[in-house]
């Protein structure tokens, strides 16, 4: 059936800012979406508030609006633009829960705006748990027992009637968020009080707990003719009750015989054929491992995270063709692009199997809640493919980037047994590490399957696993044995643990005996029909597909998961950079494990290769293609960290030298460096010895700013204020080596500023200095960023622009370059260099529409910039006001301080633009999903330090007509400021105390600052918690509090008396 | 673990590992990319005499249970995969691979680059191929002319004896070539009492069991092969509501005077799409066969086609124009596969209710 003519204009929902369980997974079905559209000949308009992203690039989509996702500011869109039709199933929960908005609020009826893909019917049939319920007893589909709740009472009494364990899932929240499951009374009501909380709907479902099944999930697919195939099915290597989004998962089912799969297959394409859908489908199952009995455990939709994944699993691009299916085409007459002979309407078949990994935050949130759930913790994910399971689960491994060597973990051997069970029973982030070490502790597969009930054919593989490091130990260079281990994915580095040896070694060794990977190609069909795809994975076989071309060639290396201080920013800079590449005649390959991104889409670059960003990996793929050089700087620090290898076998790293990388990290050429430029930066030192540390603190003077060296998103990073906080964090990292020392530095307060520039070398061009709201000390991915800048001075500006131009010129740079600096009394000081592609490029390159990656690439490659026409300096400012606003998933992550400071802790970003900064600031907060609220009350309990600055937001919330909460200490210095102030009581304490005020929503802002150190559960702690888990803005910086206090009052009118106690003021 | 290899016509060799019984054995190669189902494929007597190659690398991982078979005894020539789990891990699992191959004494070869070899069959077509031990060479092996591949296998494969599989419903007399359970199991689900009949029963000999309808059902090898069959059919006809599964519907066509030629590589999966031409709606479907009806020569005779492979265009469903007779390429009864075609078997039996008691017009047309 052919496409529709009878719409033109169709209006997009993006899924907004990065958080955790919303990830960049959107940004690729988003692109992958508009891209279709307009491929059919649609006008696109696209709503989505994050700057970070390829899909609010000018090439995505006809249309781009970078304005918060809001009824509000979306019905402005939809009465300027006009659209016919609406599709919100690509924008994830947030798309789905906007477009019900919309709905209701009858603009989409007012303009005739036509809802694509998924009735607003099947939204709801889908999302609300009764109508979903029921929809299932009607198709005859089973559902755990359950009921919904709007109170705790209601919860405790069905506890009653069926007893535990139970879970509890709020209704209509992302990624699960506030749900778990609960084994006794206490946990089901913190837990259920929590869920109604979060729920938009106050409303849980608490529902009999079927942990231990098999978790298994359908990608499914259905057009207008009623016609549905399934893409993938996966199995969660976990039972059910981790969520899925944490869960090892792998592709296609392993352990599911063809009467299993085709049950299951059956119950979800009958559900989404009832729901009408047109469009992708997931439908989440629980199947008892003991019989044919199975539930439906979820069923999304839309276009979800899972699909990203089965997409980039099978090949088979969900989004695209789901969006061709929303503007009326049929699967029967849209062709497989895999393939391009046979169409889409089959169902993939793989030769290989795939594991995803999840990527948590752990190691930025040391003393975060590690335990798995359902509710999602994990920022990213990695996925692998191998052509048996232990390969893609080593693969998988190493493509995680965190320290781990294989399955041959860090720590975890020092761990008690009783330790282990503990965890093995309740599982954590470090689950599939634990449970190697349990093997080599000499577990069986029957014990480890009572403590986990992870089937048992997974744990034989990891059995099997540990069984060769045991073999591996033994017989050290044995050539037969060492192809079996390279078979199952080990990689050189973990064999050279194992023998003692170098990886350099490892690596020789294979070479002089020509064990090397093959190239397969991953083509939807198993090799049954030939397919041009150029996308690739190694594993060790016989036969290579991966064909060399004679073109010149250029690899790209990606910047791996989704991470804490490494997001989707890099896989938009990595984007930009494979287009140039093309551009200037080259051909572009890319190297990348992360499923969720549009880097990773096999028709983003010429040569895909999924593969771990590891130096072995990426050498294997440079022997092969024999390219130019290797591209490092976008990839963020994963790639950076990999240039080093790189040159130590002789491959050519692209741009900036590696030696400019090593002037700029290393702490001592870096001050000679800067010496030598007479640019200013703050006193510091790099200690090796942990003795030098308190010494050198003395010296340059408290408080001082101590961190480790060579560090994605400043982990491990603190502001220390005398020496027994000194010591407390030398402690903490007692692995201190010589080729990473620690680095202890001045710690100036003052503006923070941050420069991008691009630079040949010898032209140093700047698109634009941006400047924090929160003084350094906050990092700066968690600051509000605004450009042009707004308070500092001329000459500082100037500074920093000489400063960069010559730091640029000194260190040779080609390609990005970032400077961070402080303006402390009216100097500019350098407090980081970072010579490679930072996190507010595509922040940038959209507001001032230079392509800076792209520039960058060209530069990389040669081009000279004065030959494109630039010349040297700041490239000319808007009148408008830009800010980038950070995001956070505190919500999701329980006991994670939400304090800022030095380490981040942000995971997304959003964007406020318009007139003047308060406008900005205030869609960029509503835009990261705070709310402004320009009434009520305001809590405040900061430390002594910051009273007197503490007592000028005071005043200003006081003259906006707030009312002012303290707690005694701030109460006192309040009142002496004159102001009426209601003070309550700390933590605890019996009467209104400040846990209470908040719990019942008295307050709307709670202005909080630390003391000194990290106490995790000091009261600080526990008030910041309590505002997160009650949706309050809680402002650690003071700086923000006054941009808030600012904004408010550019929005209202002040009440101010001409005469106040007798007399004029 | 003992090496084996494995060598094409073409004189490619894959040396890797054995399992299941030791014997060397030749057949035709062919590959089929289902990622569930082996146990269903090593037992579908359709592959009678061929080596099968399973493009999923990981087979055996759900062992080997009592209840999933096609056939009583598996008759694939030999098994090819990436890998044979040792350690099978499902609740009904009673056997492993390595175990249930040794026991029907069926060889396999594991450990050996499968994508290539798929690739191999697809540029080069199915060919002759033998499995021997690790020392026989290209040269010391016997000349592939020497090799004939069976025609016989229908022989092979069918019931020796009638037996009945008593219901209360439809007579439904199966004609056995070689036949799937699962097509029984749809026929019994649907309360037919059938009798399964050898492939040379007479058509005096069916009449005279007055079926309702006849079930003609998948089978081994070349259609050409069994032309007693082929003129049973003919005889049929016009006679009694006829439905033909793969082999039979490729003798359906041979009897209404079509032609069936040989396909490169088959289609061997559980994905493949087939489009119905009078509703114009796609159905994924399970298939298995090396053969195919020629559709030029449907021209000349009563039959049309009603059902086509939507990658390549190949005939996937008839009809008769005349007479109660329809058929499919593919496999409605699935196993392994998707289920997505089962109603077919419920058009039949409806078929069949329209020439048994015609409707109130007074009499049953089927042109």
């Amino acid at each position: 059936m052919p496409k529709r003519t009878d719409i033109q204009k169709i209006l997009v929902i993006g899924s907004g800012p990065i958080v955790i369980g919303q990830a960049a997974e959107f940004d690729y079905s988003g692109t992958q979406a508009c891209q279709a559209l307009r491929e059919e000949g649609y006008t696109v308009v696209l709503a989505n508030s994050n700057p970070a992203t390829i899909m609010t690039d000018h090439t995505v989509a006809d249309i781009v609006y970078m304005e918060p996702l809001t009824v509000e500011f979306l019905s402005k869109i939809i009465r300027k633009e006009q659209p016919d039709a609406l599709l919100p199933t690509l924008g994830g929960q947030t798309g789905l829960n906007l477009a019900v908005a919309l709905d209701n609020s009858g603009i989409l009826k007012e303009f005739g705006v036509e809802l694509l893909g998924t009735s607003l019917e099947a939204i709801q049939q889908a999302e609300d748990r009764e109508q979903f319920r029921d929809l299932m007893h009607q198709l005859g589909e089973p559902v755990p027992e359950s009921q919904i709740v709007t109170t705790v009472e209601q919860a405790v009494a069905f506890s009653e009637e069926i007893g535990f364990p139970l879970i509890v899932r709020p209704a209509y929240t992302l990624g699960g968020t506030g749900g778990g499951m609960c084994y006794d009374l206490e946990e089901l009501k913190t837990i259920t009080r929590n869920g109604l909380t979060l729920s938009p709907v106050t409303q849980c479902l608490i529902e009999r707990n079927i942990a231990g099944f098999k978790e298994i999930e359908y990608e499914v697919m259905r057009d207008k003719n009623d016609q549905a195939i399934v893409v993938c099915n996966m199995e969660n290597v976990d039972p059910v009750g981790i969520h899925t989004g944490d869960s090892i998962v792998v592709a296609p089912s392993q352990t599911l015989s063809d009467r299993e799969y085709q049950l299951l297959r059956n119950a979800s394409i009958k559900i989404i054929k009832a729901l009408k859908i047109e469009g992708g489908c997931n439908v989440q199952l629980a199947l008892d491992p003991h019989s044919f009995n199975y539930y439906i455990i979820e069923v999304n939709p839309r276009v979800s995270r899972s699909s990203a994944l089965a997409s980039k699993a099978t090949g088979y691009p969900i989004a695209k063709m789901a969006a061709k299916i929303a503007v009326g085409l049929t699967l029967d007459e849209i062709k497989n692009p895999v393939t391009g002979t046979t169409y889409a309407y089959f169902e993939p078949a793989l030769d290989y199997v795939v594991a995803k990994l999840p990527r948590f935050p752990f190691d930025k949130f040391v003393s975060g809640n590690r335990k798995l759930g359902t509710q999602m913790k994990a920022t990213g994910e990695v996925m692998a493919i191998g052509r048996n399971i232990e390969e893609a689960l080593l693969k998988g491994v190493r493509s995680l980037d965190n320290k781990a060597n294989g399955l041959a973990s860090l720590r975890l051997d020092q761990m008690t047994d009783d330790e282990m069970e503990h965890r093995l029973v309740k599982a954590d982030d470090e689950r599939l590490f634990i449970l190697a070490e349990a093997f080599r502790r000499g577990n069986s597969v029957e014990q480890l399957h009572e403590l986990t009930k992870i089937d048992r054919f997974f744990l034989w593989k990891i059995e099997a696993l540990i069984e060769m490091e045991t073999a591996l130990q033994e017989q050290p260079w044995e050539l037969k044995l060492l192809k079996e281990a390279k078979q199952k994915g080990f990689s050189d580095r973990e064999i050279a643990h194992w023998w003692d040896t170098k990886e350099d070694k490892v690596y020789q060794f294979r070479m002089e005996n020509q064990l090397a990977p093959v190239y397969k190609m991953v083509d939807t069909c198993a090799a049954e029909f030939e397919s041009q795809t150029p996308y690739f994975y190694s594993t060790y076989e016989e036969e290579n597909e991966s064909i060399v071309s004679d073109k010149e060639k250029v690899i790209v290396l990606g910047s791996g998961p989704i991470r804490i201080g490494q997001g989707i920013e890099f896989d938009y800079a990595t984007v930009h950079s494979v287009l140039a590449i093309r551009e200037a005649g080259y051909e572009a390959i890319i190297i990348n494990s992360n499923p969720e991104t549009v880097s990773t889409d096999f028709s983003v670059s010429d040569k895909l290769y999924f593969e771990p960003l590891t130096l072995e990996d990426v050498m294997h793929v440079v022997n092969l293609e024999n390219p130019l050089g290797v591209i490092v700087q976008f990839g963020g620090q994963t790639a950076i960290n990999l240039a080093e290898g790189l040159e130590r076998r002789g491959v050519k790293v692209l741009g900036t030298s590696l030696q400019a990388i090593d002037a700029a990290e290393d702490r001592n050429k870096f001050e000679k460096l800067l010496d030598e430029l007479k640019v200013a930066k703050p006193e510091g030192a790099s200690i090796t010895k942990l003795e030098d540390a308190a010494e050198t603190a003395a010296k340059i003077g408290y408080p001082v700013l101590v961190r480790p060296s060579y560090v994605i998103g400043g982990s491990n990073m603190e502001i220390v204020y005398n020496e027994a906080e000194l010591h407390h964090y030398m402690e903490k990292r007692v692995h201190v080596r010589h080729d990473h020392p620690v680095l202890i530095d001045q710690y100036l307060t003052g503006i923070e500023v941050e420069v991008d520039a691009i630079s040949d070398g010898e032209t140093t061009i700047i698109p634009g200095i941006m400047e924090h709201i929160e003084r350094a000390g906050v990092h700066s991915g968690d600051s509000i960023a605004v450009y042009p800048t707004q308070t500092i001075t001329e000459e500082c500006r100037q500074q920093c622009i000489e400063a960069t131009m010559q730091i640029a010129k000194a260190l040779g740079v080609k390609g990005l370059i970032n400077i961070q600096f402080v303006i402390h009394k009216g100097k500019a000081y350098v407090l980081e260099v970072n010579p490679r592609a930072s996190r507010t490029i595509p922040f940038l390159s959209k507001i001032t529409h230079v392509t800076m990656a792209n520039i960058a690439t060209k530069a990389i490659l040669g081009q000279k910039l004065a030959d494109m026409g630039y010349v040297s300096g700041l490239l000319p400012e808007p009148e408008d006001v830009f800010v980038k606003v950070p995001v956070f998933s505190f919500e999701k992550l329980r006991s994670v301080d939400t304090l800022l400071g030095p380490e981040m802790k942000s995971t997304g970003e959003a964007i406020g633009h318009d007139r003047t900064l308060e406008k900005a600031l205030y869609k960029g907060l509503l835009a990261s999903g705070l709310s402004v609220p320009q009434e009520g009350a305001i809590l405040l309990t900061v430390a002594d330090k910051d009273k007197a600055e503490a007592m000028e937001i005071a005043k200003l919330f006081y003259a906006l007509g707030f009312q002012l909460y303290a707690t005694e200490g701030t109460s006192a210095a309040v009142e002496d400021a004159g102001l009426p102030v209601t003070t309550v009581g700390k933590v605890g304490s019996a009467e209104q105390n400040v846990i209470s005020i908040i719990e019942n929503g008295d307050v709307q802002f709670v202005v909080n600052t630390l003391t000194s150190g990290k106490q995790p559960r000091s009261d600080g702690f526990l008030i910041r918690r309590e505002a997160v888990e009650h949706g309050l803005a809680c402002l650690t910086s003071l700086d923000t509090a006054k941009a808030i206090a600012s904004i408010i009052e550019s929005m209202t009118f002040t009440a101010k008396p001409v005469v106040a106690g007798g007399v004029l003021s | 673990m003992k090496k084996r290899q494995l060598i094409l016509e073409d004189g490619t060799v894959f040396n890797g590992t054995a399992f299941g019984s030791d014997q060397a054995t030749t057949g035709e190669i062919v590959f089929n990319t289902g990622m569930t189902g082996y146990q269903e494929i090593l037992s579908d007597p359709s592959y009678c005499g061929q080596i099968v190659t399973l493009t999923y690398p990981l087979i055996g991982n759900y062992g080997i249970n009592s209840d999933d078979f096609e056939s009583i005894q598996p008759s694939i020539q030999a098994l090819v995969v990436k890998e044979a789990s040792a350690a099978p891990s499902n609740f009904r699992k009673q056997h492993t691979i390595d175990s249930f191959l040794k026991f029907h004494e069926i060889p396999g070869i594991e450990g050996i680059d499968t994508r290539k070899l798929t690739k191999i069959i697809r540029k080069q077509g199915a060919m002759k191929a033998r499995l021997t031990e690790a020392t026989e060479t290209v040269e010391t092996g016997a000349s592939w002319e020497a090799i004939s591949l069976p025609n016989d296998q229908v022989q092979r494969m069918s019931t020796a004896k009638p037996y009945v599989v008593p219901g209360r419903g439809k007579r439904i007399v199966v004609m056995d070539f070689g036949m799937k359970h699962g097509i029984l199991r749809e026929l019994a689900a649907r309360d037919c009492h059938i009798t399964v009949v050898p492939w040379h029963y007479s058509p005096e000999q069916i009449l005279h069991l007055n079926p309702d309808g006849v079930m003609l059902t998948n089978g081994p090898g070349d259609p050409k092969d069994v032309e007693t069959a082929t003129k049973t059919i003919r005889e049929l006809i016009s006679q009694v509501p006829i439905f033909g599964i793969c082999l039979g519907h490729q003798l359906i066509a041979l009897a209404a005077g079509a032609n069936t030629e040989k396909l490169k590589f088959g289609h061997r999966g559980s994905n493949h799409p087939v489009k119905d031409l009078a509703t114009g709606k796609t159905y994924l479907t399970s298939q298995n066969h090396g053969y195919t009806v020629t559709k030029e020569s449907l021209s000349s005779t009563d039959l049309e086609l009603t059902q086509v492979a939507l990658n390549d265009g190949t005939v996937e469903g008839l009809q008769h124009k005349k007479y109660p007779v329809m058929s499919v390429q593919y496999h409605p009864e699935a196993a392994p596969g998707p289920e997505d075609t089962r109603h077919l078997f419920d058009e039949f039996l409806d078929m069949t209710q329209q020439t048994t008691q015609p409707s109130s017009k007074g009499e049953a047309t089927y042109a």
